[in-house]
Protein backbone atom coordinates (compact mmCIF):
# COMPACT_ATOMS: atom_id res chain seq x y z
CA UNK A 1 0.00 0.00 0.00
CA UNK A 2 3.05 2.97 1.07
CA UNK A 3 4.47 1.64 -2.07
CA UNK A 4 1.52 2.20 -4.20
CA UNK A 5 0.94 5.68 -2.70
CA UNK A 6 4.69 6.78 -3.57
CA UNK A 7 4.48 5.95 -7.14
CA UNK A 8 0.93 7.71 -7.39
CA UNK A 9 2.77 10.90 -5.22
CA UNK A 10 5.83 10.59 -7.61
CA UNK A 11 3.35 10.38 -10.69
CA UNK A 12 1.41 13.52 -9.61
CA UNK A 13 4.46 15.74 -8.80
CA UNK A 14 6.51 14.15 -12.20
CA UNK A 15 3.47 14.83 -14.48
CA UNK A 16 3.12 18.74 -13.44
CA UNK A 17 6.89 18.93 -12.96
CA UNK A 18 6.70 17.93 -16.77
CA UNK A 19 3.98 20.13 -17.76
CA UNK A 20 5.53 23.28 -16.04
CA UNK A 21 8.72 22.31 -17.85
CA UNK A 22 7.38 22.34 -21.35
CA UNK A 23 5.56 25.49 -21.22
CA UNK A 24 9.21 27.15 -20.83
CA UNK A 25 10.36 27.72 -24.05
CA UNK A 26 13.68 26.44 -25.06
CA UNK A 27 17.00 28.26 -26.79
CA UNK A 28 14.97 31.84 -26.95
CA UNK A 29 17.64 33.79 -26.23
CA UNK A 30 16.82 35.97 -22.63
CA UNK A 31 19.52 37.71 -21.41
CA UNK A 32 17.32 41.38 -21.48
CA UNK A 33 16.64 40.70 -17.74
CA UNK A 34 19.91 42.00 -16.18
CA UNK A 35 19.35 45.17 -18.32
CA UNK A 36 16.13 45.65 -16.94
CA UNK A 37 17.15 45.76 -13.70
CA UNK A 38 19.79 48.23 -14.15
CA UNK A 39 17.89 50.87 -15.96
CA UNK A 40 14.63 50.58 -14.06
CA UNK A 41 15.83 49.70 -10.23
CA UNK A 42 15.77 53.47 -9.14
CA UNK A 43 12.24 53.87 -11.22
CA UNK A 44 10.41 50.97 -9.87
CA UNK A 45 11.89 50.09 -6.10
CA UNK A 46 13.49 53.17 -4.91
CA UNK A 47 16.69 51.67 -4.01
CA UNK A 48 19.97 52.92 -5.20
CA UNK A 49 21.57 49.66 -4.50
CA UNK A 50 20.88 47.54 -7.35
CA UNK A 51 21.61 44.24 -5.25
CA UNK A 52 19.47 45.35 -2.44
CA UNK A 53 16.64 45.80 -4.39
CA UNK A 54 17.39 42.65 -6.58
CA UNK A 55 17.30 40.26 -3.32
CA UNK A 56 14.60 42.17 -1.00
CA UNK A 57 12.26 43.20 -3.82
CA UNK A 58 12.53 41.23 -6.94
CA UNK A 59 13.68 37.97 -5.31
CA UNK A 60 11.68 38.56 -1.84
CA UNK A 61 10.68 35.83 -1.40
CA UNK A 62 13.65 33.44 -2.35
CA UNK A 63 15.36 35.80 0.64
CA UNK A 64 12.43 34.54 2.79
CA UNK A 65 13.65 30.91 2.11
CA UNK A 66 17.39 31.83 2.51
CA UNK A 67 16.55 33.27 6.36
CA UNK A 68 14.15 29.63 7.13
CA UNK A 69 17.15 27.77 5.92
CA UNK A 70 19.48 29.56 8.45
CA UNK A 71 17.05 29.54 10.85
CA UNK A 72 16.52 25.96 10.56
CA UNK A 73 20.21 25.01 10.50
CA UNK A 74 20.44 27.36 14.12
CA UNK A 75 17.80 25.42 15.14
CA UNK A 76 19.18 21.92 14.23
CA UNK A 77 22.63 22.86 15.52
CA UNK A 78 20.95 23.87 18.75
CA UNK A 79 19.04 20.76 19.22
CA UNK A 80 21.93 18.53 18.97
CA UNK A 81 23.91 20.86 21.33
CA UNK A 82 21.13 20.61 23.75
CA UNK A 83 22.36 20.39 27.04
CA UNK A 84 19.84 20.40 30.19
CA UNK A 85 22.83 21.77 32.70
CA UNK A 86 23.54 25.19 31.85
CA UNK A 87 27.32 25.17 30.96
CA UNK A 88 29.75 27.84 30.84
CA UNK A 89 32.49 28.49 28.41
CA UNK A 90 35.44 26.77 30.19
CA UNK A 91 37.97 29.42 27.91
CA UNK A 92 40.73 30.94 29.89
CA UNK A 93 41.18 35.10 30.02
CA UNK A 94 42.92 36.72 26.92
CA UNK A 95 45.76 38.60 27.69
CA UNK A 96 45.46 42.43 28.49
CA UNK A 97 46.28 43.81 25.15
CA UNK A 98 43.86 41.62 23.75
CA UNK A 99 40.86 42.43 26.33
CA UNK A 100 42.07 46.43 26.02
CA UNK A 101 41.59 46.03 22.31
CA UNK A 102 38.41 44.25 22.30
CA UNK A 103 36.94 46.23 24.38
CA UNK A 104 37.33 49.33 22.22
CA UNK A 105 36.66 47.31 19.53
CA UNK A 106 33.68 46.20 20.02
CA UNK A 107 31.29 48.70 19.89
CA UNK A 108 32.94 50.13 16.74
CA UNK A 109 31.99 46.67 15.14
CA UNK A 110 28.91 46.53 16.26
CA UNK A 111 28.01 50.04 15.05
CA UNK A 112 29.45 49.31 11.93
CA UNK A 113 26.81 46.04 11.43
CA UNK A 114 24.03 48.58 12.20
CA UNK A 115 25.31 51.10 9.79
CA UNK A 116 25.49 48.48 7.10
CA UNK A 117 21.94 46.98 7.81
CA UNK A 118 20.33 50.15 8.26
CA UNK A 119 21.73 51.69 5.00
CA UNK A 120 21.42 48.53 3.08
CA UNK A 121 19.45 50.33 0.26
CA UNK A 122 21.91 52.61 -0.06
CA UNK A 123 25.66 51.37 0.13
CA UNK A 124 26.83 48.00 -0.35
CA UNK A 125 25.79 45.03 2.24
CA UNK A 126 23.03 44.63 3.57
CA UNK A 127 21.09 42.29 6.47
CA UNK A 128 23.12 39.00 5.98
CA UNK A 129 26.65 41.17 5.79
CA UNK A 130 25.15 43.31 9.05
CA UNK A 131 24.51 40.55 10.36
CA UNK A 132 27.47 38.51 10.19
CA UNK A 133 29.01 42.11 11.24
CA UNK A 134 27.33 41.94 14.74
CA UNK A 135 28.22 38.17 15.39
CA UNK A 136 31.90 39.07 14.58
CA UNK A 137 31.94 41.62 17.16
CA UNK A 138 30.49 39.51 20.05
CA UNK A 139 32.75 36.85 18.90
CA UNK A 140 35.56 39.35 19.58
CA UNK A 141 34.07 39.13 23.20
CA UNK A 142 33.45 35.97 23.48
CA UNK A 143 37.30 34.84 22.85
CA UNK A 144 38.47 37.89 25.56
CA UNK A 145 36.20 37.55 28.29
CA UNK A 146 35.27 34.68 29.75
CA UNK A 147 32.70 36.34 31.97
CA UNK A 148 30.95 37.82 28.49
CA UNK A 149 27.51 36.31 28.85
CA UNK A 150 24.35 36.56 25.75
CA UNK A 151 20.93 36.22 27.33
CA UNK A 152 19.71 33.02 25.52
CA UNK A 153 16.26 34.61 25.62
CA UNK A 154 16.61 37.68 24.32
CA UNK A 155 18.59 36.37 21.08
CA UNK A 156 15.57 33.57 20.76
CA UNK A 157 12.99 37.18 21.27
CA UNK A 158 14.55 39.06 19.08
CA UNK A 159 15.70 36.22 16.29
CA UNK A 160 11.40 35.28 16.43
CA UNK A 161 10.17 39.14 16.31
CA UNK A 162 12.46 39.82 13.55
CA UNK A 163 11.03 36.99 11.56
CA UNK A 164 7.28 37.92 12.45
CA UNK A 165 8.30 41.34 11.18
CA UNK A 166 9.42 39.87 7.66
CA UNK A 167 6.32 37.79 7.15
CA UNK A 168 4.00 40.41 8.49
CA UNK A 169 6.11 43.11 5.95
CA UNK A 170 5.11 40.45 3.01
CA UNK A 171 1.34 39.98 4.17
CA UNK A 172 0.92 43.54 4.05
CA UNK A 173 1.73 43.25 0.55
CA UNK A 174 -1.22 41.16 0.04
CA UNK A 175 -3.73 43.07 2.50
CA UNK A 176 -3.51 46.37 0.89
CA UNK A 177 -1.81 45.51 -2.53
CA UNK A 178 -1.84 42.73 -4.93
CA UNK A 179 1.11 40.18 -4.68
CA UNK A 180 2.80 38.93 -1.22
CA UNK A 181 6.21 41.36 -0.47
CA UNK A 182 4.73 43.70 -2.28
CA UNK A 183 6.15 47.19 -1.90
CA UNK A 184 3.10 49.03 -1.02
CA UNK A 185 4.82 52.37 1.27
CA UNK A 186 5.72 55.69 -0.96
CA UNK A 187 9.38 55.24 -2.50
CA UNK A 188 10.30 58.50 -1.96
CA UNK A 189 13.27 60.65 -2.72
CA UNK A 190 15.82 58.14 -4.16
CA UNK A 191 19.21 58.46 -2.38
CA UNK A 192 18.00 59.33 1.01
CA UNK A 193 17.50 56.86 3.83
CA UNK A 194 13.78 57.04 4.27
CA UNK A 195 13.32 55.86 1.03
CA UNK A 196 12.38 52.60 -1.38
CA UNK A 197 9.64 51.39 0.88
CA UNK A 198 9.18 48.70 3.06
CA UNK A 199 13.31 47.20 1.76
CA UNK A 200 14.90 49.02 4.83
CA UNK A 201 12.10 47.83 7.03
CA UNK A 202 13.07 44.01 5.54
CA UNK A 203 16.68 44.45 5.70
CA UNK A 204 16.90 46.07 9.33
CA UNK A 205 14.90 42.60 10.02
CA UNK A 206 17.22 40.30 8.44
CA UNK A 207 19.68 42.40 9.86
CA UNK A 208 18.79 41.33 13.60
CA UNK A 209 17.48 37.85 13.15
CA UNK A 210 20.62 36.78 11.45
CA UNK A 211 23.08 38.44 13.74
CA UNK A 212 21.15 36.89 16.82
CA UNK A 213 21.12 33.11 15.15
CA UNK A 214 25.04 33.84 14.53
CA UNK A 215 25.76 34.73 17.64
CA UNK A 216 23.39 31.77 19.64
CA UNK A 217 25.48 29.11 17.34
CA UNK A 218 28.82 30.68 18.76
CA UNK A 219 27.52 30.89 22.07
CA UNK A 220 26.13 27.02 21.82
CA UNK A 221 29.39 25.76 19.78
CA UNK A 222 32.15 27.44 22.30
CA UNK A 223 29.57 26.26 25.63
CA UNK A 224 30.92 22.91 24.08
CA UNK A 225 34.64 22.86 24.12
CA UNK A 226 35.99 21.26 26.82
CA UNK B 1 52.38 48.26 -16.34
CA UNK B 2 51.09 50.21 -13.74
CA UNK B 3 51.27 49.40 -10.09
CA UNK B 4 47.55 48.79 -9.61
CA UNK B 5 48.51 45.67 -12.14
CA UNK B 6 51.74 44.76 -10.03
CA UNK B 7 49.39 44.83 -7.08
CA UNK B 8 47.04 42.10 -8.38
CA UNK B 9 49.64 39.86 -9.73
CA UNK B 10 51.41 39.68 -6.03
CA UNK B 11 47.84 39.29 -4.88
CA UNK B 12 47.18 36.42 -7.19
CA UNK B 13 50.49 34.91 -6.07
CA UNK B 14 49.75 35.23 -2.30
CA UNK B 15 46.40 33.38 -2.70
CA UNK B 16 47.45 30.70 -5.03
CA UNK B 17 50.66 29.82 -2.14
CA UNK B 18 48.01 30.09 0.96
CA UNK B 19 45.90 27.33 -1.53
CA UNK B 20 49.01 25.44 -1.92
CA UNK B 21 50.44 25.58 2.07
CA UNK B 22 46.52 25.02 3.84
CA UNK B 23 46.26 22.12 0.87
CA UNK B 24 49.51 20.69 2.36
CA UNK B 25 49.91 21.91 5.91
CA UNK B 26 49.97 18.81 8.05
CA UNK B 27 49.20 21.34 10.87
CA UNK B 28 45.12 21.37 10.90
CA UNK B 29 45.01 24.35 12.83
CA UNK B 30 47.94 26.33 10.46
CA UNK B 31 45.82 25.26 7.35
CA UNK B 32 42.48 26.69 8.46
CA UNK B 33 44.57 30.14 8.65
CA UNK B 34 46.00 29.46 5.37
CA UNK B 35 42.06 29.47 4.33
CA UNK B 36 41.43 32.88 6.43
CA UNK B 37 44.24 34.63 4.64
CA UNK B 38 43.11 32.99 1.21
CA UNK B 39 39.38 34.61 2.03
CA UNK B 40 40.94 38.28 3.18
CA UNK B 41 42.90 38.35 -0.84
CA UNK B 42 39.46 36.78 -1.81
CA UNK B 43 37.62 40.06 -0.16
CA UNK B 44 39.65 42.47 -1.99
CA UNK B 45 39.44 40.96 -5.15
CA UNK B 46 35.77 41.23 -5.13
CA UNK B 47 36.20 44.45 -4.06
CA UNK B 48 38.45 44.98 -7.18
CA UNK B 49 35.88 43.62 -9.66
CA UNK B 50 33.11 45.91 -8.13
CA UNK B 51 30.97 42.96 -6.26
CA UNK B 52 31.05 45.37 -2.60
CA UNK B 53 28.47 43.33 -1.47
CA UNK B 54 29.79 39.97 -2.07
CA UNK B 55 32.99 41.63 -0.34
CA UNK B 56 31.56 42.37 2.84
CA UNK B 57 30.11 38.55 2.97
CA UNK B 58 33.38 37.03 2.25
CA UNK B 59 35.36 39.32 4.91
CA UNK B 60 32.61 38.77 7.90
CA UNK B 61 32.12 35.17 6.92
CA UNK B 62 34.77 33.67 5.32
CA UNK B 63 37.69 35.34 7.28
CA UNK B 64 35.98 35.58 11.26
CA UNK B 65 33.60 32.85 11.67
CA UNK B 66 33.91 29.99 9.11
CA UNK B 67 37.47 30.17 10.75
CA UNK B 68 36.11 29.51 14.39
CA UNK B 69 33.58 27.20 13.50
CA UNK B 70 36.86 24.83 12.28
CA UNK B 71 38.52 26.06 14.58
CA UNK B 72 36.14 24.73 17.18
CA UNK B 73 36.16 21.34 15.24
CA UNK B 74 39.94 20.90 15.09
CA UNK B 75 39.86 21.80 19.14
CA UNK B 76 37.07 18.87 19.77
CA UNK B 77 39.16 16.06 17.61
CA UNK B 78 42.68 16.13 16.53
CA UNK B 79 45.09 18.88 15.39
CA UNK B 80 47.42 16.89 13.52
CA UNK B 81 46.17 14.86 10.59
CA UNK B 82 47.92 11.41 10.12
Amino acid sequence: MRKVTAIFVLAVIGFYMISIIATIPFGVKRDNVGQHYLKNTVKETGAVNTVTAIVVSYRGFDTLGEVTVLFLAATGLGAILFDKKSKKRRLQHASLIVRVGAHLLYPLIVLLGAYVFVHGHLTPGGGFQGGAIIATGVLLMFMSYRTFETSHKVLVYIESLAGIVFVLAGFSGLIWGNSFLQNILPAGEAGTLLSAGIIPIIYIAVGFKVGAELTGLLDNLLKTIK
Amino acid sequence: MDWAMIAIYILAVIIIVAAIFSITQKDLLLAVIGTSAISVVLSIFYYLLQAPDVALTEAAIGVALSTIIFVIAIKKTERYEE
